[in-house]
């Protein structure tokens, strides 16, 4: 019996000790009618066998052609010590830290991490992580509308699309106000972000870079938010902000990222990492876990989960959020990944993925009916270009040859037909986006 | 034990890549970059791995500690299953890939599996169909809750009230309330749902009902036949939080038994590691009336056998999710699945259900078990008895991390007094439960001659006791706040 380890005399002693005759009779109080007669389901197999069949269904996944597809979502370099940590099964099969004496490891990460972020950020306070970059930023809005009472949210359609369609779904059922700011041409739009925010604005919510790839500044618009008492919300993706002015210094009180990039595998979308980090004002509407120091009775240091009366065990229906996981080894392996690549290796990252997207801008916009999207527009690792034809076209023509040269953007932006979205990071050598360049070429 | 920014040290050359020929100054204006370093440590490869070493030995898990926790389901977690989450065709796998043309082709691999674990757990439920979206239980949770009320709202009902058992996990009301709802609690009667009482709060105006089966006392609810009765009457829906579906694989589908909605915990049945808080994965099952509703994306599989994803659903809640949920958890449990079977499913839940048994009949002379009848996955006690000489469930429980085992639940469900909830799980051998029964006798019986011992628990451990309430206010939950 694969994982059950008892022989047919233990199981005879334990019936005798529990005082039945078989096992079946401990499931009477379900109805015979309720009892189904068995599952229609495979008989099982050896370990070997369903190993052989994942292995089988993974070689059905394409995923040796050379991508430049980001999206918020990018392929860097993970250490090999990485997997290797984060796999020891104290951490991987620990539960939440309710126990915090037998558990200061999962705790003293969970701290590390808070404290990792908050600087890479520039904020004052994380929560221990939510489960995505996109349910981040709907809880970050759940933060503002609580504290300021107010139900409009003002969205740059400049943020990632996929996102603002999850804050959606959530904010219909609470009757929310979702205004929606157009871009202008891949850049936010400034000017009427600005005039969108009003009295009876919760929060503005913007992204940097912006899905388009776009790098802006955004402490005017801070400021117009802080002058009408709304929240301003930011999401931001961490590699770069290692090196790009951080929402600290912008003035954001809420800044969320998708900790993906952060040494996680795209894994077909999850499991990520929601971060999410605030100014101190704003801590006791953050939803979630959260870390903190204290001491025992010997005065000896140690960590344990604080701050939980905003929490649903404890407040039940009242509660911030319902949250009560925080994707704790995904935040975990954030955590060693930053550790490991350090200080240095991080803006290493973010600058060869910033070169590497520069080089890849100029080979594409070179080729004639090329364009960027955003010409004078700065941008990091990830950029838009328009074709003289459909995007889609572009990328099932150099699809077929082994290579996914972006997203294309008509999907989400109707009039943006003809353009891609494409990311660098430090994995993309010159030669790849040579090729790239070349293939692009011949299929205009 | 420093923190890994106390030992960093300036300069030191971790995994870095090489040095790039440009800076980003180059490219981008002074204006849009950061001022100054992100004060993030520098430490050698060997720094790190001792560093997250010892942080690992601080920590009790499955693979080292017996994990009574109930409610958690803290069973074995198969190891070939990390190793098949890995594999680079799915690990690789970016999620837009499918969103181009041609790409679900590229990613009919993923996507088999997505269509296959929906059809798995359907048949194990007995529900319709399933999305794998929600990350986690109490996103299932919500993910319901939401589809609750687009039901409603399309028969153009007025509905405003979800009802949820006194004995309810704390995430079934806080999911209920974020969907929109108003929140009625009814009290249990002998540990079960109380059809009177239930009937007494159901008026037209109630969207749903949240039940645990069995409950978080570990009883099976005996009334459920009249309770979907009930609820048909008003057109009620019934919602099942799938915490305690370990005690009843192969044993009851709630689908069979009426139930709309289910939310599943594939990190506590179907094994994958809980990680210390996450990530989990709370798919949901619907019954036939509730197919519109699902969350969008969705896995078609045509006549061809070709899989794809289908998006144009008008009734569906949405997004709950970016993507397709927490796809590498869905990967170990599937592989789960296949390994244990039609034979392997069933037992889970018998000799879980018979492993809860015999340590209910090996302690309930020693505690008070204030519903002694024969439980399912998990069963309550109290330490009632206990509290009178001042030796509390969290005394108890502390004192059982000095022996080496992780805690049972205290304090929940919160209509038992001094509740220690215990849930062995099927994976756990008689030796293992024995040594657990023999240790907690000793910490009992010292209890009656020693109180004093037990309640200075734990000892053993690199800490004691915690402070919780300087933490709360100290708020140093940073290493520069505070």
């Amino acid at each position: 019996m694969p994982y059950i380890p008892h022989t047919p005399e233990e199981v005879r002693e334990m019936l005798d000790v529990v005082g039945v005759a078989s096992i079946d009779e401990l499931f009477a109080e379900i109805p015979d009618e309720l009892r189904p007669s068995g599952l229609d389901l495979p008989a099982g197999m050896t370990e070997m066998a369903v190993r052989s069949a994942m292995e089988g269904l993974a070689s059905k996944n394409r995923t040796d052609m050379s991508s430049f597809l980001g999206g918020g979502f990018y392929d860097h370099y993970v250490p090999s010590a990485s997997d290797m940590l984060i796999s020891r099964g104290e951490f991987a099969t620990a539960y939440t830290p309710y126990q915090p004496e037998a558990s200061q490891g999962t705790l003293q990460a969970i701290f590390e991490y808070q404290t990792a972020v908050t600087r890479l950020f520039d904020m004052d306070c994380s929560n221990a992580g939510v489960y995505d970059g996109g349910t981040a930023l709907y809880e970050a809005v759940m933060m503002a509308v609580r504290h300021t009472r107010r139900k409009t949210v003002v969205v740059s359609e400049a943020v990632n699309p996929i996102y603002r369609i999850v804050l959606s779904t959530y904010t219909k059922n609470l009757r929310l106000t979702l205004v929606t700011v157009p871009h202008a041409m891949g850049a936010d739009d400034m000017a009427a972000l600005a005039r969108a925010v009003n009295a009876e604005t919760a929060a503005v919510v913007v992204q940097n870079p912006n899905f388009f790839g776009v790098i802006q500044d955004f402490t005017a618009l801070f400021t117009a938010a802080r002058d009408q008492d709304a929240v301003s919300i930011i999401s931001c993706y961490p590699v770069l902000q290692t090196v790009l002015k951080t929402p600290g210094a912008m003035g954001a009180d809420i800044a969320t990222a998708e900790g993906q990039s952060l040494g996680l595998p795209l894994s077909f979308g999850g499991p990520f990492l929601g971060i999410m980090t605030c100014r101190k004002d704003l801590v006791r509407q953050m939803p979630g876990r959260i870390a903190g120091r204290t001491r025992d009775a010997a005065g000896r240091t140690g960590y344990v989960l604080t701050l939980q009366a905003r929490e649903q065990h404890i407040r039940r229906q009242k509660a911030t959020s319902n949250i009560c996981s925080n994707q704790a080894l995904c935040a975990l392996r954030a955590l060693v990944n930053l550790c490991l690549a350090g200080e240095e290796g991080l803006i290493r990252q973010a600058a060869l993925s910033i070169e590497n997207a520069h080089y890849a801008a100029m080979r594409l916009s070179s080729i004639p009916g090329v364009r960027l999207l955003t010409p004078d527009a700065p941008y990091g690792n990830e950029f838009s270009v328009l074709f003289p034809i459909n995007g889609k076209k572009v990328a099932r023509a150099l699809m077929d040859q082994g290579i996914v040269p972006g997203f294309p953007l008509g999907r989400y932006y109707p009039g943006l037909e003809n353009a891609l979205l494409v990311c660098c990071t430090e994995k993309h050598g010159r030669e790849e986006v040579d090729r790239l360049a070349r293939r692009v070429e011949k299929a205009l | 034990m420093k923190t890994v920014f106390d030992t960093s040290v300036p300069g030191r050359e971790g995994v870095w890549p090489e040095k790039p020929r440009t800076e980003p100054v180059d490219f981008l204006p002074e204006g849009l970059l950061r001022s100054g370093r992100p004060n993030l440590p520098s430490l050698s490869e060997l720094d790190v791995v001792r560093h997250f070493t010892r942080l690992s030995s601080k920590n009790y898990g499955v693979d080292s500690n017996f994990y009574p926790l109930g409610s958690c389901t803290m069973k074995y977690n198969p190891k070939f299953t990390e190793e098949v989450a890995a594999l680079p065709g799915f690990s690789r796998l970016h999620p837009l890939l499918p969103q181009l043309p041609g790409g679900g082709d590229m990613a009919s691999g993923a996507l088999e599996v997505i269509h296959e674990t929906e059809r798995l757990l359907c048949e194990i439920t007995g529900m319709a169909a399933f999305t794998l979206h929600p990350m986690a239980g109490a996103h299932g949770e919500l993910t319901g809750a939401l589809m609750m009320a687009a039901y409603h709202a399309d028969k153009g009902h007025v509905k405003t009230k979800i009802i949820c058992p006194d004995s309810a996990h704390g995430t079934n009301p806080a999911s209920a309330a974020i969907a929109g709802f108003d929140v009625v609690s009814i009290a249990s009667k002998d540990g079960i749902i109380d059809p009177e009482a239930l009937a007494a709060v159901l008026d037209d105006q109630v969207a749903g009902v949240m039940m645990t089966v069995p409950n978080t006392l570990g009883l099976f609810e005996r009334h459920l036949p009249r309770i979907v009765e009930l609820c048909r009457k008003v057109d009620a829906l019934l919602y099942y939080d799938g915490a305690n579906l370990n005690a009843i694989l192969g044993k009851l589908r709630v689908g069979d038994a009426g139930f709309d909605v289910v939310h599943l915990n594939l990190h506590k049945t179907f094994a994958t590691p809980h990680g210390g808080g996450g990530p989990g994965s709370g798919p949901v099952g619907v019954s036939e009336r509730l197919i519109p509703f699902l969350p969008v994306s969705r896995v078609f599989k045509d006549e061809a056998g070709r899989f794809s994803l289908r998006y144009d659903y008008p009734k569906s809640i949405g997004y709950v999710a970016p993507f397709y949920g927490n796809f590498g958890v869905v990967l170990k449990a599937y592989a789960y699945i296949l390994r244990l079977g039609r034979e392997g499913l069933p037992r889970v839940s018998e000799y879980a259900v018979l492993a809860a048994n015999y340590l209910r009949k090996r302690l309930d002379d020693v505690l008070d078990v204030p519903y002694n009848r024969t439980c399912m996955h998990e069963f309550v006690a109290s330490a009632e008895r206990q509290a009178k000489r001042g030796v509390r469930a969290l005394d108890i429980a502390k004192a059982l991390l000095d022996k080496g085992y992780h805690a049972p639940t205290v304090y929940f469900p919160l209509i038992v007094k001094e509740a220690l909830m215990i849930e062995p799980t099927e994976t756990e051998s008689k030796d293992t439960l024995d040594g657990f029964v023999a240790d907690l006798r000793d910490i009992l019986a010292l209890a009656e001659t020693d109180p004093a011992a037990v309640t200075a628990a734990p000892v053993t451990l690199p800490v004691g006791r915690l402070d919780e309430t300087h933490a709360a206010r100290a708020m140093e939950i940073t290493d520069d706040l505070g």
